[in-house]
């Protein structure tokens, strides 16, 4: 610091004279640090960091009840403000970020949602119930259940012979294409079906309902013509991950709405931000599950036409991931 | 105090209180809707433009492969642009609110950034929340624009989508904290938090060209601290109108007769009057602006 010479009285230039270079040293520290990674403050700068920090602070209080130099007090709230959320904003490296994810935070997030996990399970279980009972009653419920693009042609209409054609067809062009298509597609769907949750749950619940009752209807058709099994083996080998993701988006959304709704002890406002922290933790983990199950659905059912192995894959991963997540929570001996 | 006075403090329905653990309130002040706006309509053109430039490179890619007629080509064309199309539209904002700036190139050109409301750490799950929430708040009403649900939909159909539309694109406009739904999800908001350069000191530049001028005590006691920071802007702004203007109007007022430039004048009149208030202030005496004459008048 520079000591401006024989001053006795206080002024806010002397004030500003003294401090000025330590503002300006803090400013360019930051101005580098923000532009890339910490890597570009040597060690001694970002031990001088927070001394500068808090002789900038110190600056600003003094500065408030001496100067009335707007733009000085300005420029200090400014720079104090960028200063702190870089001192505060610790944060450690993507990489202990990422292991942290998969080995605590996701089970454990996921664990928490277990009673909306439920009941997304249970809504996704009725539609497909009503549709199948529907389907079987009157078959021309299928067409009104299902959108006309998805059957292709997978209708009452189609020959036995022909359905059971589309469960072992191996067109092997463009298999990473499509396993990539489905990625996405699942992926925006499970996105959607969380951010609806925040209209007080109601759109995720609708959602999750459709969502069985096509399912519940394609059952109804191929059970009808004997093809129930195979239906099983060509459904379940991506479907154990797909519909398991798909049923987590829609607890994170359940989740979000119900503690809209009803909050509890917490204030609403609250209560909303800790469902939305948890229910972000599950959504990057579905986008990952669906990842997978994009690759099972585009690659494995396709080049796989066996039943059985197509069963033992699907139980595979169903019991996998229960496992995964569920299995530390029952060892630890809480839910 | 007159309760005529205008107000000091920048307008305190925009500015809220963070006391950092050092103990000092950092008063940072809300984006308003017009600069979250503004923000967002520069964050959406740009996702466009590089979708379009994206679509036309892959177009181009595309063409190649398709010519040398190898099918393996056209799926990876296919594939990146499914899965850039995807990331593009989740994470863009993702990617940059993570970032150690926590704000997109939009927000950056506002002078704002996302900051937790509880003033700690921003962290990567807030920022998740906050950004897949667009998809029901702008993605949604726009697919339902595009994909000619108003046409096809019966008119119950477009009245809800914008009845949707106005509520979660608008959500801001109903809260005092200009929350969006993923603010609320998320807890966090967004604070303008400029970089701002440290200006001249103009009490310091004003103070060598008091020796020119000696203003009395009855002349400088006019004035108070809001027509001092008013004045403060006219000098930084430098208009020459304006500074004639102010100056004359001040002139007239302290009754001060010189042929000096307005400039000059006015940036000595400052600096004395700086000096006065400031003393003031070291005694514990504030003067809000012209009309607080409360202590004033008794004490001298």
């Amino acid at each position: 610091m520079r000591r401006v010479a024989n001053q006795t009285v206080f002024s806010s230039q002397t004030f500003r004279a003294e401090r000025e270079e330590d503002w300006q040293r803090l400013e360019e520290m930051l101005r580098r640090a923000e532009g890339g990674s910490v890597r570009r403050l040597s060690d001694d700068d970002l031990l001088e960091l927070p001394v500068l920090y808090r002789s900038a602070l110190s600056s600003l209080s003094v500065a408030r009840e001496t100067t009335l130099d707007l733009a000085l007090i300005n420029y200090l709230e400014g720079l104090c403000t960028r200063a702190y959320f870089f001192v505060y904003g610790v944060r450690t490296s993507l990489g202990r970020r990422t292991l942290g994810f998969f080995t605590e935070d996701w089970p454990a997030a996921i664990r928490t949602l277990w009673r909306e996990t439920l009941m997304s399970l249970a809504l996704m279980l009725a539609g497909a119930l009503a549709a199948y009972l529907l389907v079987q009653g009157n078959p021309d419920w299928f067409n009104s259940i299902i959108p006309q693009g998805l059957s292709g042609g997978r209708d009452p209409s189609a020959s036995t012979e022909m359905l059971r054609e589309t469960l072992y067809t191996s067109d092997q062009s463009g298999l990473a294409v499509f396993a990539t298509y489905l990625f996405t597609h699942n992926s925006q769907v499970a996105i959607f079906a969380f951010a609806l949750g925040f209209a007080f749950a109601v759109p995720t619940a609708l959602l999750m309902v459709y969502n069985g009752a096509i399912l519940g209807a394609f059952v109804a058709l191929f059970v009808e013509r004997g093809l129930g099994f195979e239906l099983g083996g060509w459904l379940l080998i991506h479907g154990s991950t797909e519909l398991f993701a798909i049923i987590l988006a829609g607890a994170a959304g359940l989740r979000i709405g119900t503690k809209v709704i009803f909050p509890g002890m917490q204030s609403r406002l609250n209560a909303a931000r800790e469902a939305g922290k948890t229910a972000a933790v599950v959504m990057i983990g579905v986008i990952v599950m669906l990842l997978a199950a994009g690759l099972l659905e585009g690659f494995g059912r396709q080049l796989i036409t066996e039943d059985l192995t197509r069963y033992a894959i699907a139980s595979m991963m169903f019991f996998g991931w229960c496992a995964y997540f569920y299995l530390p929570g029952l060892i630890r001996g809480q839910r | 105090m007159a309760s005529a006075s205008p107000s000091l403090s920048p307008d305190s329905s925009v500015q809220r209180t963070l006391v950092t653990p050092e103990g000092v309130d950092l008063r940072l002040r809300l984006g308003t809707a017009g600069q979250r706006a503004g923000a967002f309509v520069i964050d959406f053109l740009l996702l466009i433009l590089t979708l379009i430039l994206f679509m036309i490179l892959l177009f181009w890619a595309g063409l190649g492969a398709a010519e040398g007629r190898s099918n393996d080509g056209l799926s990876v064309v296919a594939i990146i642009w499914l899965l850039g199309f995807f990331l593009l539209r989740n994470f863009y904002f993702i990617a940059f609110e993570i970032g150690r700036r926590s704000a997109t190139l939009g927000k950056r050109i506002f002078g704002m950034r996302v900051v937790a409301r509880d003033g700690g750490r921003l962290t990567a799950d807030a920022v998740i929340a906050r950004n897949l929430m667009r998809e029901i708040e702008v993605f949604l009403p726009i697919t339902f624009l595009f994909s000619g649900g108003i046409d096809t939909g019966s008119a119950l159909m477009a009245v809800v989508g914008c009845l949707w539309a106005t509520i979660f694109l608008f959500f801001p406009l109903f809260n005092k904290d200009r929350l969006r739904v993923g603010d609320i999800i998320a807890g966090t908001w967004v604070v303008h938090a400029p970089r701002r350069k440290l200006l001249a000191d103009l009490a310091g530049e004003g103070s060598n060209r008091l020796p020119d001028f000696d203003f009395t005590d009855e002349q400088l006691a006019v004035y108070g601290e809001y027509e001092l920071q008013t004045l403060e802007k006219v000098l930084r702004d430098d208009n020459a109108e304006t500074l004639h203007g102010v100056a004359n109007t001040i002139r007239a007022k302290i009754d001060w007769h010189d042929g000096d430039d307005d400039y000059i004048f006015l940036n000595a009149y400052y600096a004395a009057l700086v000096a006065r208030l400031e003393r003031g202030m070291l005694f514990g005496k504030r003067r809000a602006s012209k009309f607080d004459i409360g202590e004033d008048q008794s004490s001298g």
